[in-house]
């Protein structure tokens, strides 16, 4: 009776000990090692396109980058002027139209709507809306505003650009808008309500308010995701070789750093091939920026 | 006893007709704003359906079964680019997979020091915002020609399968899977982790408790927890990639010529609509509706049951 005690109390203390040679160990160090090789291949493609972007792209950076135009195929020099101004003018566009719908719907979602079958389609909508490709918010937009001429006769234009890229935008604003507003302590309001206030002061005055830095964030993402777009522009903005001009740019085909890009890569002169490495440079850093920033405004809410 | 003076403050003081009417404006103005999203995404269904309605009485569903693309001889079929969005879209999938919940794992536990799993989720998420276009550029100058020598090696040797029976001669369907695949990473690390961040502490404690190695606990507790995050993430990034135009329609090729091939160059209807939908006319405009269409319902579909599956198969704790 007393040596097999021993005996099995000596087999369980040397299970005790680790084993690397056991099965299960070396199976869990197989595991750990696939993951972080993993990791690192989704690292890579990042660091592989931001090196030659910067690579490629710094190098043809001067000033007549930013004030010139694109030369005309097989001349040298010119810069990108047109377009980068161009994506500031779609992109504010589309803000412009964006934030309104975005941030209304929201509030709507957030402080008016009950559950019911209405707000769950709005909610559901809008998460299907997110998903539709872009092209096909193009063709879209073609079809209404840029076939039809229904924007005092203009066929493309910075506009039906903007008001594309705004459909893209729309789904983030909503959901940040809803989200952020929900997060606003409850107390507030019936506090706010509960002194007099109406429902439409209380929302400007207070919820609103408290909401910035989430809504802020999500505009800010969204407008980053925007600009760097092209599919839903280049049947609706297309593109131009020259400086909009006046307030009539707005309805006149423009030029953006993103359509430039898909321009230019295809076309068979190193010239504009280098212009598009350009135009691809100061568009990621933009973006990158925007990006950067909308976390770090993030963080502070959070905070 | 308070007098009549006195009794005046307490009354209530009646809100303005003005501030009633800014008020109840207020929430008519947001109902409409939220109306919109439902507006557009009815309007957007209608107009391409709207657009189709012409060729799909012409070719019916022989349009998605025939190859030629031929606007001289009024020949449209789109089973090229369906076969071209099918295939990218799968294999892109079949690589991110794996990649895409490895890292996610890789980042939620405890493997390296916090700093590094921060940065590497940070970097994956900035990955995301890289513009498709500047992928596409990055995919024609510098992976197609890299990939090249690689893809030959594989035509010599594998020519006899039917996926590697042609020559690489450039843009391809294989970089544009590749590419692809470098976009929907990002959407199915970042929901993986969300959803793996959010299996509560318990279930991982009860697994140790009972002698699981952290892999056991990982793959038998703590995914099958997750996994209604992850699978509505993964499809998710499957009608991202169905739907994804720019860098596709920069390095796929854009041929209509049907081919088993992945080597060789193909198309996508997302990719047809960017080259074509601008220059066509006549019976052709009507058949990029049809295509469109065509991707509208794939999307759409694969969009919405990812919805739903979050919903169904998200466990309750």
């Amino acid at each position: 009776m007393k040596p097999t005690l021993s005996l099995k109390s000596q087999r369980t203390a040397a299970d005790l000990c680790y084993n690397p040679g056991h099965s299960r160990n070396i199976f869990n160090r197989f595991l750990t090692l696939i993951a972080g090789v993993f990791s690192l291949i989704a690292v890579i493609p990042l660091v592989l396109v931001l090196s030659y972007v910067i690579i490629k792209g710094v190098s043809r950076v001067n000033l007549a980058l930013f004030t010139q135009l694109p030369p005309a195929p097989g001349l040298e020099g010119g810069g990108i002027g047109n377009a980068i101004l161009g994506t500031f003018i779609v992109t504010i566009i589309a803000t412009l139209i964006a934030i309104p719908v975005g941030v209304g719907g929201g509030i709507y979602l957030a402080e008016y709507a009950r559950e019911g079958s209405f707000s769950r389609f709005i909610r559901f909508g809008t998460n299907v809306l997110a998903g539709v490709p872009s092209i096909i918010t193009g063709v879209f937009v073609y079809n209404i505003i840029v076939s039809t001429r229904l924007i005092i006769g203009s066929s493309y234009s910075a506009i039906a650009g903007g008001m594309a890229l705004s459909i893209l935008m729309l789904p983030t604003v909503i959901k940040t808008t809803d989200e952020g507003l929900k997060l606003v302590s409850d107390n507030l309001r019936k506090g706010s309500l509960g002194v007099g206030a109406s429902k439409f002061v209380t929302i400007t005055q207070i919820t609103l308010p408290m909401a910035f830095a989430p809504i802020a964030t999500g505009v800010i993402l969204s407008i980053s995701r925007a600009a760097g777009e092209t599919a839903p522009l280049i049947f609706t903005a297309l593109f131009s070789y020259y400086w909009p001009s006046g307030t009539n740019s707005l309805f006149d085909p423009i030029a953006t750093l993103s359509v430039l890009i898909y321009n230019f890569s295809i076309e068979p002169y190193e010239v504009q091939n280098e212009l598009a490495w350009a135009a691809s440079f100061i568009l990621v850093v933009f973006i990158l920026a925007m990006n950067i920033f909308s976390r770090w405004l993030g963080r502070l809410a959070s905070k | 006893m308070p007098t009549g003076d006195q009794k005046e403050l307490y009354l209530l003081r009646r809100r303005p007709a003005y501030e009633k009417f800014v008020d109840s404006s207020f929430r008519n103005i947001t109902i409409s704003m939220a109306s919109m999203v439902a507006l557009i995404l009815i309007a957007i269904l209608i107009v391409v359906f709207w657009g189709s309605i012409e060729s799909m009485g012409r070719y019916g569903l022989k349009f998605l079964v025939t190859s030629n693309w031929n606007p001289v001889d009024n020949e449209y079929g789109i089973a090229t680019a369906i076969y071209g969005t099918a295939i990218t879209s799968f294999l892109s999938l079949l690589i991110a997979i794996p990649l895409g919940i490895g890292t996610a794992i890789f980042i939620t536990e405890n493997f390296v020091p916090k700093r590094i799993r921060d940065i590497i989720g940070i970097l994956v998420e900035l990955l995301a915002a890289i513009p498709s276009v500047v992928l596409g550029l990055w995919a024609i100058f510098v992976m197609e020609p890299f990939l090249r020598p690689l893809l030959t090696i594989l035509y010599n040797s594998l020519g006899w399968i039917p996926f590697f029976s042609s020559q690489p001669m450039g843009p391809g369907i294989t970089p544009a899977i590749l590419i692809l695949v470098v976009m929907i990473l990002p959407i199915i690390t970042a929901i993986s982790r969300d959803s793996l961040n959010q299996v509560p502490i318990s279930l991982r404690e009860a697994a140790y408790g009972v002698g699981a190695t952290r892999w056991r606990a990982i793959i038998d507790v703590i995914l099958p927890a997750a996994v209604s995050g992850i699978a509505g993430g993964v499809l998710l990034a499957l009608g991202r990639a169905m739907g994804e135009t720019m860098a596709v329609t920069m390095i796929i090729g854009n041929s209509n010529n049907f081919s088993w091939s992945l080597l060789g160059p193909g198309n996508t209807i997302a990719a047809m609509l960017a080259n074509q939908f601008g220059e066509a006319d006549g019976s052709q405009v009507s058949s990029l509706y049809y295509a469109a269409f065509v991707l509208m319902v794939l999307t759409l579909v694969v969009n919405i049951i990812s919805q739903l599956m979050v919903k169904r198969l998200s466990l309750k704790y």
